[in-house]
């Protein structure tokens, strides 16, 4: 018995050896092709998280160590005291009757860690829910009910209109004119901003979810939501001119009590839009009081806890899912793609933008 | 008799042709979902994970069989450069199989991660949390896997240029032989 493999076969021709070398680096050459399109570095059009990120380094500039985007904050440490009334809709832990350890973070939206507080008049506010079965949640809320864009791609797009013209150091006007011009479901954020004032304070703020999520019960059945915290506080008053008052006015409050926040979440209607976080469902959806989130400290966020924490919005614990709002991931995404370049600052690793302007110096 | 001397015993073709189905499939899995912001990054997340488990898992097994069973020995007349090059590729692939999982199990948890791999299934951490080791893991993983890239890239250029050109029954020896 002849295995094939034994018998010497019949010696290749010039011809046939190159065509056989030539098929092999074919297929070599398809792999390493294959590899780069995925990777985005052989499909330049497409938006990767790289892409968006440094179009946020593009419009404020890079400063080593700092977060890509809300880049001044603060962090803040307590707990939220849960009554067990979302049980019934989610099987997470943390909505169990008790209390789940939180290290979160206040912070004003922009890349330049040194804006002013005024710059603009939108805050927001980080949490990290520690589960004592390891899980954790992660979410970041801004104190607006809806966001001007429904897609990643509009997103990139609004960041792009936004750049700062090189002449002026400041956005172009008709760009971001033109941008809102072309993006017409940004009405609801528009009206919200007409209206909005830069508060002289974090906790007067009502932080909203912005997508829908997916709470899970014990059952298996999904319940789409959108949550917000609602201060117990909420008479909010207009900051001044100090460039830096929000960090002062949370310790001096802290000083005197636990800051407290209501963890509202409102159940969807069937056909209410779960992909759409420029959208504001009607007022009329049932809220559920899920318990109380209680501050009791802060740290500046160079030395606090949560400094090396990435407030992730998919990290989620069992009970709450992703919803199909394409927001989601490329937060994500883009929210991993900004950790690692920070903390690459942070470990001064060749070529982050620590070594590169100590190399400028 | 079980095996035949010109070929890998059937655990280690089971194994081989397996495990280098999933990890080509992890490369792109990995490369594609830290670029990509679209749904892919989330579900590719979900595969990433538990399937990186899955090969560290087999990779061990795989070196259990490895060591009970040689290998078929390569052709007496292949250059000594050669059969160099194909043992240290060969345990190079081994180690990298082992070290790329751990590393990114070691990462996620020096980034302070929880490291799931279903919506409730948790690993524990096998690193303190600690941002600049997170972020040396972190670029270890990419670059580890960068070189299981080029590793693999050799091992297929070399396996076909003994099943094509010099046809010498190394590459058969890892296939099924269907005429017996």
């Amino acid at each position: 018995m002849n295995e094939p493999s034994l018998s010497s076969p019949p010696p290749l021709g010039t011809g046939g050896k190159l065509l056989r070398f030539a098929l092999i680096g074919a297929i070599l050459l398809f792999t390493v092709l294959a590899f780069g399109y995925v990777g985005g570095w052989l499909a330049p059009q497409r938006l990767t998280a790289q892409r968006l990120v440094n179009q946020l380094q593009t419009n404020a500039g890079v400063f080593p160590g700092y977060r890509r985007n809300h880049a001044k904050g603060v962090c803040v440490m307590g707990y939220f005291e849960s009554n067990g009334q979302l049980q019934p809709y989610s099987s997470a832990q943390v909505f169990a009757p008790g209390r789940t350890p939180v290290v979160g973070r206040f912070a004003v939206p922009g890349g330049n860690p040194y804006a002013p507080d005024s710059s603009v008049p939108i805050r927001s506010m980080a949490l990290r829910f520690n589960q004592a079965n390891g899980q954790q949640w992660r979410t970041g809320m801004n104190s607006m009910p809806v966001f001007p864009v429904a897609t990643p791609q509009a997103f990139f797009e609004q960041l792009q209109a936004q750049q700062p013209d090189p002449a002026t150091g400041k956005p172009n006007p008709k760009n971001i004119a033109a941008f809102f011009a072309a993006h017409p479901e940004a009405a609801a954020f528009l009206a919200w901003v007409k209206t909005a004032k830069p508060s002289s304070s974090y906790a007067t703020e009502t932080y909203w979810s912005l997508n829908a999520f997916v709470l899970v019960d014990a059952q298996g059945e999904k319940h789409p939501v959108r949550w917000r915290m609602v201060s117990e506080n909420g008479d909010a008053t207009p900051g001044g001119a100090n460039p830096d008052y929000l960090d002062a006015d949370l310790a001096q409050r802290l000083t005197q009590g636990p800051q407290r926040w209501h963890l509202l979440f409102t159940l969807a209607n069937p056909g209410d839009p779960t992909n759409d976080a420029t959208k504001i469902w009607p007022s009329d959806r049932r809220d559920v009081d899920a318990g109380t989130l209680v501050l009791t400290a802060t740290e500046p966020q160079q030395s606090g806890p949560c400094r090396d924490i990435n407030y992730d919005p998919l990290i989620l614990p069992n009970g709450i899912e992703a919803s199909d709002d394409p927001l989601l991931p490329a937060r994500s995404a883009a929210y991993a793609t900004s950790y690692l370049r920070r903390t690459s600052e942070e470990a001064r690793l060749p070529g982050t933008a620590h070594t590169q302007q100590e190399a400028r110096q | 008799m079980t095996r035949s001397p010109t070929q890998f015993v059937l655990a280690a073709r089971v194994l081989h042709w397996l495990m280098a189905a999933m990890i080509v499939a992890m490369l792109f899995i990995g490369v594609g979902m830290v670029a990509s912001v679209s749904e892919r990054h989330e579900w590719l997340l979900r595969i990433h994970k538990p399937l990186g488990m899955a090969i560290l898992l087999l990779a061990v097994v795989r070196l259990a069989v490895r060591l009970r069973h040689a290998p078929p020995p390569l052709p007496d007349d292949l250059p000594a450069i050669q059969k160099l090059a194909a043992l240290a590729s060969h345990w190079l692939l081994y180690a990298l199989m082992l070290i790329i999982p751990l590393v990114g199990w070691a990462m996620l948890s020096a980034g302070g991660y929880p490291v799931m791999l279903s919506e409730s299934l948790r690993l524990p951490p096998i690193f303190p949390t600690n941002a600049i080791a997170f972020a040396m893991l972190r670029h270890a993983h990419a670059w580890l896997a960068i070189l299981l890239l080029l590793t693999f890239l050799a091992h297929l250029g070399a396996a076909l240029y003994h099943g094509l050109i010099r046809r010498d029954g190394v590459l058969s020896s890892m296939l099924w032989s269907w005429r017996k």
